[in-house]
């Protein structure tokens, strides 16, 4: 588990049962269920179906912190649930408030980002009737969790939320959802709730068969261009020391997905840095001429695959991952091993007798790191390059600066060219590419994480559909750094048109944005302008001494696009370096 | 450089000598699972956006009041077979999957209403393929017959002659055969 996390366990709690009231209600047996898992804060909206939990948690401890839309509380709860480990806890009432959630909640799924959302339901009589703000919560979110679970009786409520909050949280992690019909909630139970606990048909293998690691450890000692690619599973399981000390020991190269970034420091010579669609070349040219892939925690998406037809092709796979089901989905493994990424990670040192022989690779790796530096220009009579306030905000901060992301262009130069070095640094929507993420996901990563920096990297587009949420940073006094990449533009989808549609720039411009450092100021948070190359450090001192949230906008160049790329199901071994290499 | 394999739409590498291409086969699974409201639609949900190819599935109570047992009939390469048991495995209220023997007895029940203008042809008919006659009047018979999918397919072709009107097939369930147990 996660050090930074603040949440103490209920084992560790010293307070004595007797001072809490017994459960009156299946209401304050959510809530009860929530403070026997150890959770600290709640994200969430008020609404009427809901409102016997909102009861019952005015005379928790539980902290609750009012969002100003609901996909804004979940996205919150699942920066929560990445940077401190644990499932991070949202509320909605039913109908619009559940849909709202939907968003974050889908986006949790694809990050295996853990995370509990309790919704409002109509009561049990009205249900399937159409009633008033009636949505059928568990049939829309199933196929996004990793279960839905729809109570439906006061005696057990409180016990729903304890296995969905277990089960959020263990093997690989994901978000679950609890339906809270209101009769079920406001009913009479004098039932404390069950222990949080896994249901038994959940099982989890945490150590791999024996033989088969063997037989990986012998391809790895045997194999000439090894590679490790590091994907978020490692730093889900809290494996980041043990990847180190087997790739470091064994000298193998270590790529990262984009998930993975903070699983191995970016400035170590073994590191290629991030692989996929805007990797870099020498992470994209190991990945493709490797001989031998150790993939762990990773699912292959196409993001970093590329085609799969090109795809590492003439590697074998070793691949660790704790949900069998992601054994060969998308790439096919020779070495399939299934468990937990550190004590796999050590089974493979232990049975390792000789690091592979791979000086001439390693020489390689370094050759492409020389020939493809990720790299951009600085004309002084451009506008201002975006990379550069990334490069310069990564030298002012500490290694465990968190940084969060919106989607599109600014959130690959923040991948790009801030130098990953710890985990749970990294805090980001990577498999739903979800806009909006930014802002809410900075409350959550700075709540739970007080004592580190947090700067959230958006574009003007991605910060406009969640730029409400700068309310409650205000409100809760957030010391966070909001920087506004602001080309006038949603950049991403004008690189594609120039790229690939002719340039035609179709509903991608805007002809006219707010000035968000004067919305930042109506919001009270402090607002600064950045235009020019001299007063980039100055403008980013003084955000970050701003005691609360601070917004940056920073006029970037229009034209500034992200390389190096590969297209869409391409060969990462052909990336381009510019549009005319495309 | 440049590598010189690739890789086939399954992601796996093609190997020259031997070139392994999987073709669809069709493949019982047997599934249990916890008998509440909702698992069907999990199921199934999950077999449709995951785009697994699905023949049938049939659904009934097992001798434990608890669970229910699914029978469900794909057709998909191995690959796709295998990431279909794992990905059924995963839903929480799945107890247990397994893939069953080809030879495993697997049978389905018809239900066909043809013109009853012939009583005598359609009653022979149904006894060269086991089935009986299940209800008549002046203008329909309906027949039932009971048996593998092939039998059934070729009880539908034979009473095509007499006009069929309807037919209702409840899809395969299926058992492993001897001793063996099925989950
Ligand atoms: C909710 C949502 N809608 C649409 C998209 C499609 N999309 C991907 S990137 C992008 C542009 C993002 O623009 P902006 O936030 O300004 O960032 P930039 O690319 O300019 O840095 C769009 C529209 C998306 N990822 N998410």
């Amino acid at each position: 588990m996660s050090e930074r996390a603040s949440i103490p366990k209920p084992e560790d709690e010293d307070e004595s049962d007797d001072e809490q009231q017994p459960v009156t209600t299946g209401a304050q047996s959510v809530i009860r269920a929530l403070e026997n898992a150890g959770a600290e804060y709640v994200f969430g909206v008020q609404g009427g179906a809901i409102m016997p939990v909102y009861d019952a948690l005015y005379d928790s401890d539980i902290n609750h912190v009012t969002m100003a839309h609901e996909q804004g509380a979940s996205h919150a709860a699942d920066a929560f649930g990445i940077v401190s480990g644990e499932p991070g806890v949202c509320f909605a009432t039913s109908g619009p408030g559940a849909t709202n959630l939907v968003t974050g909640i889908a986006d949790a799924n694809m990050d295996s980002d853990p995370m509990i959302a309790l919704t409002g339901q109509v009561p049990t009589e009205f249900v399937g009737n159409d009633a008033f703000q009636e949505t059928d919560t568990v049939g829309v979110t199933q196929p996004i969790t990793k279960e839905s679970y729809f109570a439906s009786d006061s005696d057990t409520v409180g016990d729903d939320v304890s296995e969905a909050f277990a089960l959020a949280d263990e093997g690989r992690q994901g978000p679950t959802l609890v339906d809270l019909p209101k009769d079920v909630t406001k009913g009479e139970t004098d039932k404390e709730p069950k222990k949080p606990k896994t249901p038994e048909t959940y099982t989890v293998q945490t150590e791999a068969d024996e033989e088969m690691v063997d037989a990986a450890a012998e391809a790895i000692e045997s194999a000439d261009k090894p590679v490790i690619l590091a994907g978020g599973g490692v730093i889900k399981a809290d494996a980041t020391e043990e990847l180190f000390r087997f790739a470091t020991k064994y000298e193998i190269p270590v790529i990262t997905t984009m998930p993975g970034l903070g699983a191995f420091p970016e400035d170590h010579e073994l590191s290629l840095e991030m692989a996929g669609m805007h990797g870099t070349g020498y992470a994209n040219m190991a990945v493709t001429n490797t001989d031998l892939l150790v993939g762990v925690g990773t699912r292959f998406d196409d993001r970093l695959t590329g085609g799969v037809d090109s795809f590492a092709p003439d590697a074998e796979l070793v691949h660790v991952d704790i949900d069998p089901a992601e054994i060969s989905k998308n790439i096919y493994a020779d070495y399939p091993l299934v468990g937990d990424a550190g004590r796999v990670l050590d089974q493979l040192y232990d049975a390792m007798t000789a690091a592979p022989d791979a000086d001439e690779w390693r020489e390689q790796c370094q050759t492409w790191k020389d020939e493809y530096p990720l790299d951009y220009q600085m004309p002084e009579d451009e506008p201002l390059k975006p990379q550069h306030i990334v490069e310069t905000f990564d030298e002012v901060t500490d290694d465990d600066a968190i940084v969060t992301t919106g989607v599109g262009q600014h959130q690959m130069w923040a991948c790009q060219y801030w130098t990953f070095r710890e985990p749970r640094t990294w805090v980001s929507s990577h498999g739903l590419g979800t806009m909006g993420y930014g802002v809410p996901s900075a409350i959550g990563a700075k709540l739970a994480a007080p004592d580190q920096e947090v700067v959230s990297f958006d574009g003007d587009g991605s910060f406009l559909m969640t730029v409400q949420e700068l309310s409650v940073a205000v409100r809760e006094n957030l010391d966070i750094t909001f920087v506004v990449l602001n080309n006038e533009a949603i950049g991403m989808v004008r690189q594609w048109q120039d790229g690939f549609y002719e340039g035609r720039r179709m509903a991608s411009e805007y002809p006219w944005i707010p000035e968000f450092d004067k919305l930042a100021e109506a919001f009270g948070a402090a607002g600064f302008r950045l235009e020019d190359y001299d007063e980039v450090e100055e403008t980013i001192q003084a955000a970050r001494e701003y005691d609360g949230p601070a917004v940056i906008d920073a006029l970037i160049d229009p034209a500034e696009n992200v390389y190096p790329m590969v297209p869409s199901g391409g060969d990462n071994g052909l990336f381009a370096l510019s549009e005319d290499q495309l | 450089m440049r590598p010189e394999g690739r890789r086939n739409t399954q992601g796996i590498r093609i190997d020259p000598e031997a070139e392994a291409t999987h073709e669809p086969r069709q493949a019982v699974l047997s599934a249990l699972v916890k008998h509440k409201p909702g698992v069907l639609a999990e199921v199934s949900g999950l077999f449709s956006r995951r785009q697994f190819n699905i023949e049938s599935l049939t659904v009934g109570p097992t001798t434990d009041d608890e669970m229910a047992r699914m029978t469900i009939l794909i057709e998909e390469p191995t690959p796709g077979v295998e990431q279909a048991k794992k990905q059924l495995q995963k839903l929480v209220p799945v107890i247990s999957v397994t893939e069953l023997e080809p030879e495993a007895i697997r049978r389905e029940l018809a239900m066909i209403k043809v013109d009853g203008e012939k009583p005598d042809d359609i009653n022979a008919v149904a006894d060269m393929y086991g089935g009986q006659a299940v209800d008549a009047c002046d203008e329909t018979v309906t027949v039932e017959v009971t048996g593998s999918k092939q039998k059934v397919d070729a009880a539908i072709e034979a009473f095509s002659q007499f006009g069929i009107r309807e037919i209702v097939r409840t899809g395969t369930a299926a058992l492993e055969r001897g001793a063996k147990d099925t989950q």
